[in-house]
């Protein structure tokens, strides 16, 4: 049975794509920031079937000195999935420099930090598959959320470069680009039409992690156009939109 | 918080809230200024899962499993989980829900809280049997366990209580065991009402199962004309495990002469004299047996954009029918019956809910489409009969009922008001306990 360690793992997403792992019978390792929260996913995932649920000391993404200790903590896995983020205010964030900094860390330092610690541990292991949830916003810069965007889209070249350096030793870096899930953190949103469920998103995640085999894996694939049209857009006239 | 705004299963009456969707039990209720009313997954018919202009709490996110012991088949999950998930999670491993009503898309927290009944209620008695205790959250933050040891009067009332004493958060659930994913059922023509009681009382003690068919616009020596359905659980193993199947997709509203009479004299008729002979037997697999409706996914829906009404009652037996020949009488002269129409005896077992439904009695639910006040009529007819056999309307299924008569069918509700939580309520109480009653077809 493989293991899976799952970093935020009370997200929304993550718990959907921790349900359908368990169905398979795998083994998990859970971490987040809320302990009593984290007691009801594992027991809950141990009913659907999980072999082993294991859960983690509380993770705080800001407190990266602990990142390590977490690491040897969770022990050997196959499997990392990094979901965890915050999708800040952007008209409050402004004119907050040490805000725009704190949301920095979440959304790619503190990303990049795990992503490189569990790459190299993939590495001189010789396998292992890595996913991180950056996000649609990633792709391209827009006024209502560029500074969640640019963070997503320094995650998205981050691994572009991890895939690229762990190419030949066995090791798997998957992107993972939900467009609009409904979800906590999409809570206060008018649910448009291409909101999709965190069941469906939890659904294309779990593919993507254990029969697919895209690198860059849009959830749900349709968004994978839509982005096309959005990036293909010159300058000139993107800057001039209200998105 | 707001989305898009949840009806009930029967499309009546519309109604706008504010939705608040729950996905931790250890989370406090939402603060709202107006009142909360819990919704889990809407097959209540008309406005007892609704909070017109209020606050819905959307429970069915609390779906998370807590223990299932597979040698005691007692289940510990959250109020949002669905019978439908409880069946696919537990009868492989050979555990079955000891009731279910005639879908398994409702949560743990609306069966409780409409206390429901199914096909082996003469043998059963209601879902809140097989409840070994809850939790409730209340209003003022607190949370209290309640079972039949603990907390017994708030057990009692939150069992059938319409949802408006607190929000169950969890259940514990004693399921029972099967060798068998398969039924031993019978379908049997009956000709007329007589026929209906002599199959019902001698299926009393012979099968654990049975509910009748029938064709409402059957008239005269044809009165009560249908199919009696009975069935047991297969008494020798086989093979547990299954495989879940798609559901037909019900895409729109149906055009509307898919509710006119003719046709629906048609399929009436068709249905009623499906079997070749007097009798099929028959062994099917527990779907098609207890859910034969839930092959279609929103089938609701073939009732067109004007919704239509569910009528259940349950009056006392008498002679060679008595209240019950009277009401089928008045349906059959309207013409209005359409599809879904089911008969059954209820056990004498008394209800463990102060608002529970069932007594004893013969229960009768049927569709009406929506024709307005045409409709209406018909059913102010039938609460008469009703009212007067000293009979009662199942709220779960209600639109429409008058408060008064609702307060006459209830006999506990002194003793039920004070464990109402005072930050709930529900369109249908408030319509119910105001008068004059306020009818929005
Ligand atoms: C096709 C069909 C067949 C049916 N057959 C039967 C039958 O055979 N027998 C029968 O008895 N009923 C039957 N019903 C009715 C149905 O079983 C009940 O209305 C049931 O209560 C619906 O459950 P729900 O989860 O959809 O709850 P909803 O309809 O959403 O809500 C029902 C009530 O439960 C309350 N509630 C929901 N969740 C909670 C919670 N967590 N805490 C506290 N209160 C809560 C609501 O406030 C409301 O008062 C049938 C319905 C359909 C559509
Ligand atoms: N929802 C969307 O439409 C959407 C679209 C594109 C991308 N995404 C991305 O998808 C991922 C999953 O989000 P979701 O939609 O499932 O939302 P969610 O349910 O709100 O999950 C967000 C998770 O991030 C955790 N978190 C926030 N700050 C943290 C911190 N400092 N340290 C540790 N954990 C922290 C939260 O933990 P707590 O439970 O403790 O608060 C929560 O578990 C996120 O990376 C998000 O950016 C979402």
């Amino acid at each position: 049975m493989p293991t899976t360690l799952i970093l935020g793992a009370t997200s929304a997403m993550a718990e959907q794509t921790a349900r359908l792992l368990a169905a398979d019978g795998d083994k998990l390792v859970l971490a987040a920031r809320d302990p009593q929260a984290l007691e009801i996913l594992a027991a809950d995932l141990k009913v659907r079937g999980a072999t082993d649920v294991h859960v983690l000391t509380p993770f705080d993404a800001t407190q990266s000195g602990s990142f390590e200790d977490l690491l040897n903590e969770a022990g050997d896995f196959d499997r990392a999935l990094i979901a965890y983020g915050s999708l800040p205010d952007q008209e409050a964030l402004k004119n907050d420099p040490a805000g725009i900094r704190r949301e920095m860390c979440i959304n790619f330092g503190s990303v990049i930090d795990l992503s490189s610690r569990i790459a190299s541990r993939f590495e001189s292991k010789g396998q292992g598959t890595l996913a991180v949830i950056s996000s649609v916003a990633g792709l391209r810069g827009r006024q209502s959320n560029y500074i969640y965007g640019s963070a997503k889209g320094g995650v998205i070249l981050f691994l572009q470069g991890l895939r690229n350096r762990l190419q030949d030793h066995g090791v798997r870096v998957i992107t993972l680009l939900p467009g609009f899930v409904d979800t906590p953190m999409t809570a206060e949103m008018k649910k448009g039409p291409l909101f999709v469920s965190s069941a469906k998103a939890g659904t294309c995640i779990h593919k993507a992690l254990t029969r697919g085999k895209g690198d860059v894996v849009y959830v749900p694939g349709f968004w994978r156009f839509i982005m096309w049209i959005i990036r293909a857009l010159p300058e000139p006239i993107f800057k001039r939109l209200k998105l | 918080m707001r989305t898009s705004s949840p009806t009930s299963w029967g499309n009546i009456p519309k109604a706008s809230h504010s939705c608040h969707k729950l996905n931790s039990r250890l989370a406090e209720l939402p603060a709202a200024e107006k009142s909360v009313l819990p919704y889990g997954l809407g097959r209540s018919y008309g406005d007892s899962c609704l909070n017109d202009g209020e606050n819905l709490l959307l429970a069915r996110g609390l779906d998370h499993w807590i223990s299932f012991d597979s040698e005691t088949g007692i289940l510990q999950c959250e109020a949002g989980v669905s019978l439908a998930e409880i069946l696919e999670k537990t009868s492989p491993r050979g555990w079955f829900l000891s009731v279910t009503p005639g879908t398994r898309f409702v949560t743990v927290g609306g069966a409780i809280a409409n206390d429901v009944h199914g096909k082996n209620h003469h043998r059963a008695g209601c879902f809140s049997t097989c409840v070994l205790d809850f939790e409730l959250l209340r209003s003022d933050g607190s949370r209290q366990t309640c079972s039949r040891n603990e907390n017994e009067t708030l057990f009692r009332a939150t069992i059938g209580g319409l949802g408006l004493t607190g929000l169950i958060t969890r259940a514990t659930i004693q399921l029972k065991p099967i060798v068998s994913p398969l039924i031993e059922s019978e379908q049997i023509r009956m000709r007329n009402l007589d026929d209906f009681f002599a199959l019902a009382d001698e299926t009393q003690d012979t099968h654990e199962y049975c509910v009748a068919w029938l064709d409402g616009l059957a008239s005269g020596n044809a009165l009560g004309s249908g199919i009696f359905i009975r069935g047991n659980h297969v008494g020798e193993p086989t093979d547990l495990t299954w495989k879940k199947k798609t559901m037909l997709p019900v895409p729109c509203h149906a055009p509307s002469w898919f509710l006119r009479k003719p046709f629906i004299k048609a399929f009436n008729f068709t249905y009623a004299h499906k079997l070749r002979g007097d009798r099929h037997q028959t062994r099917e697999h527990f779907l098609p047996f207890f859910y034969p409706l839930d092959v279609a996914d929103r089938w609701n829906r073939l009732y067109g954009k004007k919704g239509f009404f569910q009528y259940q009652c349950v009056v006392p037996r008498e002679g060679d029918g008595g209240p019950i020949r009277e009401i089928l009488e008045h349906i059959s002269q309207s013409g209005q019956a359409s599809f879904l129409n089911v008969l059954k005896v209820f056990g004498d077992q008394p209800a463990e809910g102060l608002l529970s439904f069932t007594r004893p009695g013969v229960t009768l639910a049927m569709d009406f489409p929506n024709r307005g006040p045409e409709t209406l009529a018909l059913m102010t007819r039938l609460d008469e009969i009703v009212m007067a056999s000293g009979g009662a309307l199942y709220p779960a299924k209600d639109a429409r009922m008058r408060g008064e008569d609702f307060r006459t069918f209830t006999p506990n509700l002194n003793q039920f008001i004070p464990h109402i939580d005072p930050a709930f309520s529900s369109s249908f109480w408030r319509r119910c306990n105001s008068t004059p009653p306020v009818v929005k077809p």
